[in-house]
């Protein structure tokens, strides 16, 4: 190696260092114990989490958000997911069917209630679930029924009262229930259905209109998938979240009992 | 076939929008910029570049900002009677923008490549500005924003990122090819899913061979023939 070799080795050496780092970074590691939770669940499950790896430090919960079906098709088409969180028993019953979920380790651990809700400064007087077919109520925001559990909730309460035809009209379907909230926040709508604990992260933002009264039980199902390779803490996971100390995380941010 | 039909015209409706204002935009503001002698061009031209850079959940959420119902010209647009969130005139918007540079970046070039001799020839011989440019200098350059023209047609679309933002997911209302197929994937519908993708596919390449015919020859070509043209004309008294 002559002298003049040398700066350019060791530039090269730096710049490989670093695109390894980088291209290291964000992939998981053997401890990690990935949670695909419902989108409705994020800040609770951010707390449990916390306390969790606080309670367990060789375990880092990897968290994934999103609409419940959309974690569920993840985990059906090979997603390395550990624990599966649903916002409703339908998604739960889906990934059951497909055998991706251990049944015997399904359990209900929440309760949730949807509500009509509208932005904070809406002057259109939205009280019952019938104004939303008034002409002045142009646009209404929900989970798109075919892969967020909200939309499927909002879907079975209105085709009960014979409005839901007239709603999806001017429905604006959503990705996943927090931006349901998002829209009605930004008042790009004006009323939209989301959870009672969706409805409360943003006080200032929105106000309930209506509590639509639960036609099925809103309950929230967990369950450790069959692919795990770390079942023993995927279950004390689970565990965790039924546990006083988990359920006083969800108590907090507005779940009921299941 | 709805589920096909429905989101391809819609993306053709809005490409062809889109495609349509970013030929007059993207030129007129390539045909400045290259006429522009100042030093603030090049922060210009990086700023009408951006959209080319930035995620298209930036551009998204600028458009969100601005257009939104409580947007900064969201209230003066809503009274004189404009709605662009969660409509397809908003799609084309996010479309537009997303577009943009590409026609800007070539047609910039195809404009700084004509040979002034020619421009100037033609003033030595009378022709008014507005002919110069109508009759030297565009077909000169034609070629290469025909290219960026056609790149941004296939770029709108296949716009996801800001459009799902703007115009958001209606189906039948805002819901393009590329939306639709987000959505089948994520219900889990992979047979609808299939067949979009598909049908994507199969318009793509179409557009594509349609494209390379509709491109005209050389720019030296070009030239030749209007010079021919120009001759023919000269020749005959005209």
């Amino acid at each position: 190696m002559t002298f003049r070799t040398l700066p350019f080795l060791r530039r090269t050496a730096c710049v490989g260092a670093a695109l390894a780092l980088t291209v290291a970074a964000p992939s998981a590691f053997a401890a990690d114990l990935v949670v695909s939770a419902a989108a409705s669940l994020t800040n609770a499950f951010k707390t449990l989490a916390e306390q969790y790896e606080h309670a367990h430090p060789d375990t880092k919960v990897v968290l994934n958000f999103g609409a419940s079906d959309v974690l569920m098709q993840q985990i059906v088409k090979g997603a390395p997911a550990d624990v599966f969180a649903s916002a409703d028993q339908t998604a739960m019953d889906k990934a059951e069917a497909e055998k991706v979920v251990q049944s015997a380790s399904r359990k209900d651990f929440a309760a949730n209630q949807v509500v009509l809700i509208v932005p904070q400064d809406s002057k259109l007087g939205i009280g019952s679930l019938k104004d939303l077919t008034r002409a002045d109520v142009k646009r209404v925001a929900y989970g798109n029924p075919s892969s967020v559990p909200v939309g499927r909730y909002t879907k079975g309460a209105l085709e009960a009262e014979g409005l839901w035809d007239a709603v999806a009209a001017k429905g604006v379907p959503a990705q996943n229930v927090r931006q349901s909230l998002d829209y009605v926040a930004r008042g790009e709508v004006d009323a939209g259905f989301v959870f009672a604990t969706d409805a409360a992260i943003m006080p200032e933002k929105v106000k309930v209109a209506v509590r639509v009264p639960n036609r099925t039980p809103v309950t929230y199902p967990i369950a450790v998938t069959t692919q795990t390779k770390q079942a023993q803490q995927a279950t004390s996971f689970v565990q965790y979240v039924l546990s006083a100390e988990g359920q006083a995380v969800l108590a907090k941010f507005g779940f009921q009992k299941p | 076939m709805d589920a096909v039909w429905v989101p391809l015209l819609l993306s053709l409706k809005v490409a062809g929008w889109a495609t349509l204002l970013n030929a007059i935009l993207g030129v007129a503001a390539a045909y400045a910029i290259s006429r522009w002698r100042s030093s603030a061009r090049d922060v210009v031209d990086a700023i009408l570049t951006l959209p080319l850079v930035l995620p298209p959940t930036v551009l998204g959420y600028y458009l969100l900002v601005l257009v939104g119902r409580r947007g900064v010209f969201g209230a003066w647009l809503d009274r004189i009677g404009i709605e662009l969130v969660f409509t397809w005139q908003g799609a084309v918007l996010a479309s537009t923008v997303v577009a943009f540079p590409l026609v800007l970046k070539s047609a910039r070039a195809a404009f700084e490549g004509v040979d002034h001799q020619l421009e100037n020839a033609a003033r030595v011989l009378g022709v008014s500005e507005t002919g110069i440019f109508f009759r030297v200098t565009l077909p000169m350059a034609l070629r290469g924003i025909s290219a960026g023209v056609v790149l941004a047609f296939a770029r709108a679309l296949g716009e996801f990122g800001a459009t799902l933002m703007v115009a958001g997911n209606l189906p039948g209302r805002t819901q393009t090819l590329s939306v639709a197929i987000y959505e089948a994937v994520q219900a889990g519908d992979d047979n609808t899913a299939n067949l979009l993708v598909l049908v994507t596919s199969v318009t793509c390449i179409v557009l594509l061979v349609v494209a390379g015919r509709l491109v005209p020859p050389a720019a030296r070509g070009v030239g030749e023939v209007y010079e021919r043209r120009a001759f023919r004309r000269e020749a005959v008294g005209k």
